[in-house]
C-alpha cells in the first residue's frame, strides 16, 4: 500500500466517474466545467505520483500499490484488484496525461451540448485509468468496454462527416474484437483451472502447470485476432481511419492515443507470459500480417491520402504494425520496445489529432490540397505540428525513437526480412509525414486557402490550445531524453515475468 | 367411494404454503367485485388497488428468501415442490406483475376499453405462473400452464377494436392450442409408459416428477418414453419461443397491447425456462436425447432471432425477435446446466437482468406509442434524445443491457452464461453465441441511433405528417420507476453483491 491516506489507483478511477455522475445529476454548466478540470486533473496527478514514487513503493507479487476489493463475485474468482507493475505503469501514466490533454482541449472547444460531451469523456477517462490499473483480467476487460461505449456515442453525436455510418461500423468491428477476446479470456480462466481471473493467481497456476500446447494455440489465436481487431491489425483495420476521421478531436485523442493500446497491452501483459507455445505458433503469421499489411500496404495507402485526418488515422494503423512486430519477437527487448512505442505513439498521435483540429479551425478544411503557407500566419502551430510529425516518424530526441529502435533491434534476431520491411516503413512514414506538414504550412497558399484566410484571418494557437499540446510534447521530449524513467521498472518486470516462459518456448 | 384416502390426501394440503397465490387471486376477484359495487367515478382507483395488492405481497416473499423463513419440501401430496429457486421466481413474477400493471395505466389510457378486467387477468395469470414455477407434477403443470395460456389469449386480443390485436389473439390461440395438445400428448405417453407393469420401476403416479424421474432412470432407452419427452419439450419450446416454434412471435408481439407484449416477453418466457430447467432435471436419464435437441435448438434460436430482427422496422416485432435470441442465450444456460451447476444461477441472473432491462425499454415504448398501439416504428424514435432526454437515456440503458454491453446487468448475465457454456465444453455453441451478440449490436444500435443521432423531420406531404404520435408525458411515479429500472441495470453491472454470492456459490 502507499503512504497516502487513500488508494491512489481507486481514486484515479473514482474521481472522473464521480464528476461524470455529478454532471449527469444535473449540475449547472459553470460548475460542470470547473469540476471537469478536477475530473481530468486528479487522475493525471495521481499517475505522475505513481510514476515518481514507483521505485520507492513496496512491491507485492511484482506489483506496487496493490489492493483488492470485493464486488460480490468472489465465488467466480472476480475481485476488483488494482496494482501497477513495470508494464502497466507507463500506460497508466500515458492514460493520465493524454486524458488531461484531451479533457482540457474539450473544455476549450465549446462543443454543442458540452456537459454531456464532458460527461462521456470523463467516463472514458475512468475506464482508461481502470484498464491499466486492473490486475484482475475480468476488470481489465470490463473497464475497456466502459471506455469504449462513450466512444461510439461521441462519434455518433459530435462526429463529422459520415458519423452515423462510422459509429455503426466502429461499434460492430470493436464488438466483434471485444467478444473474441472475451471468449479467449474466459478460455484462459476455465482451462487454467485457477478459478480466478486474478492475473497473479493465473500466473502462479500456469507456471506450475502450463496449459497443453493445442489449448495455448487456440487461446492465443482468439486473443491475437480479438485484440488484433481492437488494435487495427491488417486486414481488420478499416474501422480505424473511418472512425478517427469522423470522431470529435478529444474522443479521437483518447481512443487512438490510449484505448487502442488495450489490445497490445493485453497481449504483452497476459497472452505472452501465459501462452508461450501459442506465441511461438502464431508469431510468423502475426509478423507477416503486421509487416506486409500494416507497415507496407497501409503505409502506401497513407501516402495516397489527401485528407489530414485520414493521414493521421492511417499512420496510426501503420505504427501499430511495428508494435505487432515487437510482440511477435517474443523477447524482453521486443516487448519493452512495444511498451515504449505505445506510450510514445499515444502521446504523438494525440498531439497530432489535437493539432489537426486546431488547423481545421483556421483552414476550415482537412483537404491537404486546399491549404498551404499557414506557417507564416501561425508559426507556433507550425512548430508544434512539425515537432509532432518528427516524433511520429521516430527522430532521436523523441520517445518514439527509443520504441522503434528497440523493436528493430529485437526484430533483427527474429527475422532479417521483416526488419528490412519495418525500416523501409520508417522511410514511408517520413515521406507522408513531412509531405503533410509541408502542404499545410509551407509553400505558397493555395487559391482556396487564400479565400478562407481572407474571410477569417487565422490567429496563432491560443493558450487554451497550447497548454494541452505542451503537456503532450513535454512528455514526448522527457521520455525521449530520459527513457530510463520508464525502461528501468519495465525491464525489471519483463525480465521477471518473461524469463520462465521464454525458456520453455525454446 | 373411499373417503378416507381423500382425507389422507387433504391432510397434506398446506394452504399457508401458497398464501401469496391465494391472496393474489383474492385481490383479482375483489377487483371485479369492486367494479360492480363502486360508482363509476371511483373506477379510476382500481388499477392502483391492483398494484397495491401486488406490492403488498412482495415484501413477504422477499422475506421468504431469508434462511429460516424459506419454505422447503413438498405440499399438496407432491403437487408442489417449494425451493429457493421457486421462491425467487415468485418474487420475479410479482415484480413482473407490478410493472405490467404500471405499464397498463399508461397504455390503456390511450384506448376506450374496460380497464378493470385487464388487471384482473394479469393478477390471475401471475398467480398461475407462481404456482407453475413450483409445480412438481404434470397435472399441476398442465392446469397452471393452461390458466396462463388462456389468460394470455384474452390479454393479447384485449384491444378488441384493433384488427391487429384480434389477429394476434387468433394466432396465439391456434398456436397455443396446438402446443398445449402436443404437450398433453407427450404427458400422456410418459404416463402410459411409466404405468406399464411389464417394465422395471413402473409406477402408478407417473405424473409426479420424482416418480417419473425414478422410472426413467431404470429405462433409459425406451422408445415411447423418448417420444413423450420430445413432445413435452416441444410444447414448452412454444412458450419460450424457441426455434422451430417461434413462428408466432413477431405477429403476436406486434398485435398485443404493449404491456401484454412485455408480460409475454418476460413472464411467459421466464415461466417456460423454469419449467424447462425442472423438466431437464426430471429427464436427466435421457440426457443423450434432450441435450442434442436443446443444443440444436439453442443454436438455431440464436441465429434465427438475430437474423430475423435485423430487418425489422417495427419496434415491437424487433423486441419480439430479439426476445427469441434471448431465449437462445437462456437455452445455452439450460444446456450447460446439465453438467455445470453454476449454470442454474447464470440462467436466473440472466432472467432478472432481462426483466429489468426489458421493462425499461417497454416503459419507454409505452410512452412513445400513440393510440394505434401496433404502429410503433423505429423512425418514431428520431430525435427522442432532444425532446425527452430522460426517456432516451432509459431506452439506451435498457437496450444496452439487452445487447450485453458492459458495465450493464445484461453483460454480466451473458458473461455468466458464457463461462458456464465454456465449462460444459460446448465450444460450438459459444461461437454461435458470439456471432449472435455481434449481429444483435447492429439492430439495437440502429434503435439507439434513431433516438440519439437523428433528428425528426416531418414528412413533406401533409397526409403522412401526423403519422408520428405525440409523446405521452411521463408521470412522476412512472418516472421514478423507469429511473429505478435504469439505475438497477447499471448497478447490477457494477456490483452484484448478495445476488452474485448466491448464484456463484451454489
Amino acid at each position: 500500500m502507499s503512504n497516502l491516506p487513500f488508494d491512489p489507483l481507486l481514486l484515479s478511477i473514482a474521481a472522473p466517474l464521480a464528476v461524470a455522475l455529478a454532471i449527469a445529476l444535473g449540475l449547472p454548466k459553470r460548475w460542470s466545467v470547473r469540476l471537469a478540470y478536477a475530473g481530468f486533473g486528479v487522475p493525471a496527478l495521481l499517475a505522475l505520483y505513481a510514476w515518481w514514487s514507483y521505485g520507492a513503493q513496496p512491491q507485492a507479487h511484482g506489483y506496487a500499490l496493490l489492493s483488492s476489493y470485493s464486488t460480490g463475485l468472489d465465488g467466480l474468482g472476480i475481485h476488483l484488484t488494482l496494482g501497477l507493475n513495470g508494464i502497466s505503469l507507463p500506460l497508466f501514466v500515458l492514460a493520465g496525461l493524454v486524458g488531461l490533454a484531451a479533457g482540457l482541449y474539450a473544455i476549450q472547444s465549446g462543443a454543442e451540448r458540452l456537459k454531456i460531451y464532458l460527461m462521456l469523456l470523463l467516463i472514458m477517462q475512468a475506464g482508461l485509468m481502470g484498464v491499466f490499473a486492473s490486475v484482475d483480467v475480468f476488470f481489465f476487460y470490463f473497464f475497456h468496454e466502459l471506455a469504449l461505449i462513450p466512444t461510439f456515442i461521441m462519434v455518433g453525436i459530435w462526429g463529422g462527416r459520415d458519423r452515423s455510418y462510422a459509429a455503426m461500423k466502429l461499434t460492430i468491428y470493436l464488438t466483434l474484437g471485444a467478444m473474441l477476446s472475451l471468449v479467449g479470456l474466459i478460455a484462459l480462466y476455465v482451462k487454467s483451472g485457477a478459478n480466478s481471473f486474478d492475473l497473479i493467481a493465473l500466473r502462479e497456476v500456469i507456471a506450475n502447470r502450463p496449459l497443453a500446447e493445442t489449448v495455448q494455440h487456440n487461446i492465443f489465436g482468439l486473443l491475437m485476432f480479438g485484440f488484433g481487431i481492437l488494435v487495427s491489425l491488417w486486414p481488420f483495420h478499416t474501422w480505424a481511419p473511418l472512425g478517427y476521421g469522423a470522431a470529435p478531436s478529444s474522443a479521437a485523442m483518447l481512443h487512438a492515443g490510449v484505448l487502442k493500446k488495450f489490445g497490445l497491452y493485453g497481449l504483452i501483459q497476459i497472452a505472452l507470459p501465459l501462452l508461450p507455445a501459442g506465441v511461438a505458433h502464431w508469431a510468423q503469421v502475426l509478423a507477416l500480417l503486421a509487416a506486409v499489411g500494416n507497415v507496407l500496404i497501409v503505409g502506401l495507402i497513407t501516402m495516397a491520402q489527401r485528407d489530414l485526418k485520414q493521414v493521421i488515422g492511417y499512420s496510426s494503423v501503420m505504427h501499430m504494425g511495428y508494435a505487432f512486430l515487437g510482440v511477435a519477437c517474443f523477447s524482453v527487448l521486443g516487448a519493452g520496445g512495444v511498451v515504449l512505442l505505445m506510450v510514445a505513439h499515444g502521446l504523438s498521435v494525440a498531439l497530432l489529432f489535437l493539432l489537426a483540429t486546431s488547423i481545421h479551425h483556421r483552414t476550415h478544411t482537412f483537404d491537404l490540397t486546399q491549404m498551404g503557407g499557414l506557417a507564416q500566419k501561425t508559426p507556433v502551430l507550425a512548430a508544434f505540428f512539425v515537432a509532432g510529425t518528427f516524433a511520429s516518424i521516430g527522430l532521436p530526441g523523441f520517445a518514439n525513437f527509443w520504441g522503434e529502435l528497440t523493436i528493430f533491434v529485437a526484430l533483427w534476431k527474429f527475422s532479417h526480412v521483416f526488419t528490412v520491411i519495418a525500416v523501409a516503413g520508417v522511410v514511408i512514414s517520413a515521406i507522408y509525414g513531412l509531405r503533410a506538414a509541408a502542404r499545410v504550412f509551407f509553400g505558397p497558399p493555395t487559391e482556396a486557402f487564400s479565400i478562407v484566410a481572407a474571410a477569417h484571418p487565422p490567429a496563432d494557437l491560443s493558450w487554451k490550445e497550447k497548454f494541452p499540446a505542451l503537456i503532450l510534447l513535454a512528455a514526448l521530449l522527457f521520455i525521449g531524453f530520459w527513457p530510463q524513467s520508464l525502461s528501468t521498472p519495465l525491464n525489471a518486470t519483463l525480465s521477471a515475468v518473461y524469463a520462465p516462459p521464454a525458456a520453455i518456448a525454446k | 367411494m373411499d373417503l378416507s384416502s381423500l382425507q389422507a390426501i387433504a391432510a397434506n394440503n398446506d394452504w399457508g404454503a401458497i398464501f401469496p397465490e391465494v391472496l393474489l387471486a383474492c385481490v383479482a376477484l375483489a377487483l371485479l367485485a369492486l367494479e360492480i359495487v363502486l360508482p363509476a367515478k371511483y373506477h379510476a382507483y382500481l388499477p392502483g388497488f391492483a398494484l397495491f395488492g401486488v406490492l403488498a405481497i412482495i415484501p413477504s416473499q422477499v422475506l421468504g428468501l431469508r434462511p429460516g423463513f424459506l419454505l422447503e419440501g413438498d405440499t399438496f401430496s407432491g403437487l408442489l415442490h417449494h425451493s429457493h429457486e421457486g421462491q425467487i421466481m415468485r418474487v420475479f413474477f410479482l415484480v413482473t406483475a407490478a410493472l405490467v400493471c404500471l405499464l397498463g395505466t399508461v397504455s390503456l389510457a390511450k384506448q376506450k376499453m374496460p380497464h378493470t378486467e385487464f388487471y384482473h387477468i394479469v393478477l390471475v395469470v401471475t398467480a398461475a405462473m407462481m404456482l407453475l414455477a413450483q409445480s412438481n407434477h404434470f397435472v399441476m403443470l398442465f392446469v397452471t400452464l393452461e390458466t396462463v395460456t388462456i389468460g394470455f389469449y384474452i390479454l393479447v386480443s384485449y384491444f378488441r377494436t384493433s384488427a391487429l390485436s384480434l389477429e394476434a389473439g387468433l394466432k396465439y390461440l391456434v398456436m397455443g392450442a396446438l402446443s398445449s395438445s402436443i404437450l398433453l400428448f407427450g404427458i400422456v405417453l410418459l404416463y402410459g409408459v411409466a404405468g406399464n407393469p411389464m417394465l422395471p420401476g413402473h409406477t402408478g403416479s407417473a405424473m409426479n416428477f420424482d416418480e417419473l424421474s425414478g422410472f426413467l432412470s431404470m429405462n433409459p432407452h425406451h422408445f415411447l418414453a423418448s417420444v413423450g419427452i420430445v413432445l413435452v419439450l416441444s410444447g414448452v419450446a412454444f412458450k419460450i419461443g424457441a426455434f422451430p416454434f417461434q413462428i408466432w412471435v413477431p405477429d403476436v408481439y406486434q398485435g398485443a397491447p404493449t404491456p401484454v407484449t412485455a408480460f409475454l416477453a418476460v413472464g411467459s418466457k421466464a415461466v417456460g425456462f423454469v419449467i424447462l430447467l425442472t423438466l431437464v432435471r426430471t429427464f436427466s436419464a435421457y440426457a443423450w436425447l434432450t441435450l442434442p435437441i436443446l443444443t440444436l435448438m439453442a443454436a438455431a434460436t440464436l441465429l434465427f432471432g438475430n437474423f430475423a430482427a435485423l430487418t425489422q422496422h417495427n419496434v415491437k416485432r424487433l423486441i419480439g425477435l430479439s426476445g427469441v435470441s434471448h431465449a437462445g442465450f437462456l437455452l445455452l444456460g439450460v444446456v450447460a446446466a446439465a453438467t455445470v451447476p453454476m449454470a442454474f444461477g447464470a440462467v436466473y441472473f440472466y432472467l432478472f437482468a432481462y426483466l429489468i432491462a426489458s421493462f425499461a425499454v417497454f416503459g419507454v415504448m409505452a410512452h412513445v406509442a400513440g393510440p394505434n398501439d401496433a404502429d410503433q416504428e423505429i423512425s418514431h424514435y428520431a430525435g427522442l434524445a432532444k425532446e425527452r432526454p430522460f426517456l432516451a437515456l432509459v431506452l439506451a440503458i435498457g437496450l444496452g443491457s439487452l445487447a450485453g454491453i458492459p458495465p450493464l446487468a445484461g453483460f454480466m448475465g451473458k458473461l455468466f452464461i458464457f463461462i458456464a457454456v465454456f465449462q460444459s465444453g460446448h465450444y460450438g455453441l459459444l461461437a454461435v453465441a458470439v456471432v449472435g451478440v455481434v449481429i444483435s449490436i447492429y439492430y439495437y444500435f440502429t434503435w439507439i441511433r434513431a433516438a440519439f443521432f437523428e433528428t425528426w423531420t416531418p414528412p413533406a406531404d401533409a397526409e403522412t405528417a401526423s403519422s408520428r404520435p405525440a409523446l405521452t408525458p411521463v408521470t412522476a411515479s412512472l418516472g421514478v420507476v423507469l429511473g429505478l429500472l435504469a439505475a438497477c441495470t447499471v448497478l447490477l453491472g457494477f456490483y452484484q453483491g448478495p445476488l452474485g454470492d448466491w448464484l456463484t456459490t451454489r
